[in-house]
C-alpha cells in the first residue's frame, strides 16, 4: 500500500511538473466537439446522440492517456527499478490504476462543462449527480483496462498502435453501459431516473476486470 | 516431448465420416423448413462454427491459465494453436452468418442482432492477438504476454454477450435455451451431428498443427546437432510461439 501510494505520488507529481497528458486530452476532447459539431452538422444534441458523442469523445481522450501511462516506466528503467524493490507486484497495478482514474476525472472536470457550453441542449444542472454517478463507474471501467492494456502493449514494438486497437474492443460492453445509461439523462423533457440495469452492469464490468486485472498483472512485471 | 501425430489417422477418419454423414443428414435427411426453405441449411454449418469457435476462444483461455500457472511453454503452444485455430472457424462463422441474415432478414448486417453483433466485438478483439504477438521480440515474454491477453479475453466473451444481449431486443432464433430447444426432432439429430462433426474437424486440424509445429522444432534441433549452429539460419521473428 505505501508503495502504491509512493507511485501514484510520484506520478501525479510528473505530471503536474511536466503537463504532458492532461492537457493534450482535454484538448483533445474540446476538438471533438468542435468535430462532431461540424460533422453531425447541428447546433446542439440531446438524449441518446449526446450521450454517444459524449462517450466516445471521453473514451478516445481517454486513450491517450492509456497510451502514456507506462511509457516513462519503460524509457526511464521504472520497471527495473520497481522489480528490484521489495515490494508487492500489484502495488503497480493500483498506483496506475488509481493515477488513470485521476487522470479520467480532471479530463472530465474540464470536459463535461465543455460540452454542455458547446454541444448540449438539455441544460447540464438537473442530470448533473446522476451524471457523475455514471461517470466515475465507467472511469473505473476504463482506469483497469486501460492499465492491463497499457502495460501489455509498453513492451511490444507497435505500443502505439496495439494498445488502441486492443483496448476498443475491450471497452465495447462498458461503453455500451454507460451510453445507454447517459442516454436518457440528457432528454429534452429533463432528466429521467438512472436506469439501474446498466449500471449494474458497468459495476459488473468494473469488478470482474478489477479481479482478472489483479490475478494476471503479476505476470506483465516478471523479468 | 510428446508426439502430437499419435492417432492422428484414426482420428482423421472419424472426423471424415462425420463430417460426410453430417453434411449427407443436412441435405437429405433433415426436412426443409417451413419459413424459409433450403437457405435454411446453413444454420447447421453456421451454428457448429460459431460454438466451437467460442468454446476454442475459451480453450486457449484455459490453456493460457496453465501455461501461466506451470510456466511450461508447451501450453503457449497449444493456446496460440487453439485461438488462431478459432479465429478461422469465427471468420467462417461470420461469414456464414451474413448470408444466412441477408437470404433470411434481407440484410447482409443487422445491428440490432445481439449475436452476431457480440460476436464481431469478440473476432475484433482477437484479431488482435497475432499481431500483439509479432510485435514481442523476446520469446519468452511473447508468451507470457500472449497468455495473460488470452485469459483477459476469455473473461471478455461472456461478459459481452451480456452487455450486447441486454442491449437489443433480439431477433436471432433461440435454438438452444435452456429449456432443451425447440427444434423439431430429425433437425434436432442433423444439428448434433453437425456440432460434432465441427468439434472433431477443430480438433484433428488443431492436432494437425500442433504436430507439424512440433516436427518444425525437432527437425530445427536434429539439424543443428548434425550441421552445427552456424548451418541453421536463426528462426525468423514470428506470431507463433518457438519453444
Amino acid at each position: 500500500m505505501k508503495a502504491a501510494v509512493a507511485i501514484l505520488r510520484k506520478d501525479l507529481l510528473v505530471e503536474l511538473r511536466t503537463l504532458e497528458t492532461l492537457p493534450a486530452m482535454a484538448l483533445f476532447s474540446i476538438t471533438t466537439f468542435v468535430i462532431f459539431h461540424f460533422g453531425l452538422n447541428r447546433p446542439t444534441v440531446a438524449g441518446q446522440l449526446a450521450a454517444g458523442v459524449l462517450t466516445v469523445t471521453l473514451l478516445f481522450a481517454g486513450i491517450l492517456g492509456v497510451n502514456r501511462l507506462f511509457v516513462a516506466e519503460r524509457e526511464q528503467g521504472g520497471f527495473d527499478a520497481f522489480l528490484l524493490a521489495p515490494v508487492d507486484r500489484s502495488a503497480m497495478l493500483l498506483a496506475k490504476a488509481t493515477a488513470l482514474f485521476l487522470f479520467l476525472a480532471a479530463l472530465e472536470v474540464i470536459a463535461v462543462p465543455a460540452f454542455g457550453v458547446l454541444l448540449l441542449g438539455p441544460s447540464l444542472g438537473p442530470p448533473l449527480a446522476s451524471l457523475i454517478v455514471v461517470l466515475v463507474l465507467a472511469d473505473l471501467g476504463i482506469a483497469v483496462i486501460g492499465t492491463l492494456v497499457s502495460a501489455l502493449a509498453v513492451q511490444t514494438r507497435a505500443r502505439d498502435v496495439i494498445g488502441p486497437v486492443m483496448g476498443l474492443p475491450l471497452l465495447i460492453p462498458a461503453l455500451i453501459a454507460t451510453a445507454r445509461a447517459i442516454g436518457p439523462l440528457l432528454g429534452t423533457g429533463g432528466p429521467a431516473p438512472l436506469p439501474g440495469k446498466w449500471l449494474l452492469i458497468l459495476a459488473l464490468y468494473d469488478v470482474v476486470f478489477a479481479l482478472v486485472a489483479y490475478a494476471v498483472f503479476d505476470f506483465l512485471l516478471e523479468d | 516431448m510428446p508426439t502430437y501425430g499419435k492417432g492422428l489417422r484414426g482420428l482423421s477418419i472419424i472426423t471424415l465420416t462425420t463430417v460426410v454423414a453430417a453434411l449427407a443428414l443436412v441435405f437429405f435427411y433433415a426436412p426443409l423448413d417451413a419459413n424459409q426453405g433450403f437457405i435454411q441449411k446453413i444454420f447447421y454449418i453456421h451454428v457448429p462454427l460459431a460454438i466451437v469457435s467460442l468454446c476454442g476462444f475459451v480453450f486457449g483461455g484455459i490453456l493460457a491459465v496453465m501455461h501461466l500457472r506451470t510456466g511450461d511453454r508447451r501450453y503457449d503452444m497449444r493456446s496460440y494453436v487453439a485461438i488462431h485455430m478459432s479465429l478461422i472457424f469465427g471468420v467462417g462463422g461470420l461469414i456464414t452468418g451474413s448470408i444466412w441474415a441477408r437470404a433470411s432478414w434481407g440484410h447482409w448486417w443487422v445491428w440490432n442482432e445481439p449475436t452476431l453483433v457480440s460476436y464481431l466485438i469478440v473476432l475484433l478483439m482477437y484479431a488482435t492477438y497475432t499481431p500483439f504477438r509479432f510485435s514481442i521480440e523476446d520469446p519468452e515474454r511473447q508468451g507470457r504476454y500472449a497468455s495473460v491477453f488470452a485469459i483477459v479475453a476469455g473473461a471478455f466473451v461472456p461478459l459481452n454477450f451480456l452487455a450486447v444481449r441486454l442491449a437489443q431486443q433480439y431477433v436471432h432464433p433461440r435454438v438452444l435455451t435452456l429449456s432443451g430447444g425447440n427444434l423439431p426432432g430429425p433437425m434436432a439429430l442433423t444439428f448434433y451431428v453437425s456440432l460434432l462433426g465441427v468439434t472433431l474437424l477443430f480438433v484433428t486440424l488443431w492436432k494437425y498443427e500442433m504436430a507439424a509445429k512440433n516436427t518444425r522444432i525437432q527437425m530445427r534441433s536434429l539439424r543443428r546437432r548434425l550441421l552445427g549452429d552456424d548451418e541453421i539460419r536463426p528462426p525468423q521473428r514470428s506470431a507463433a510461439p518457438s519453444l
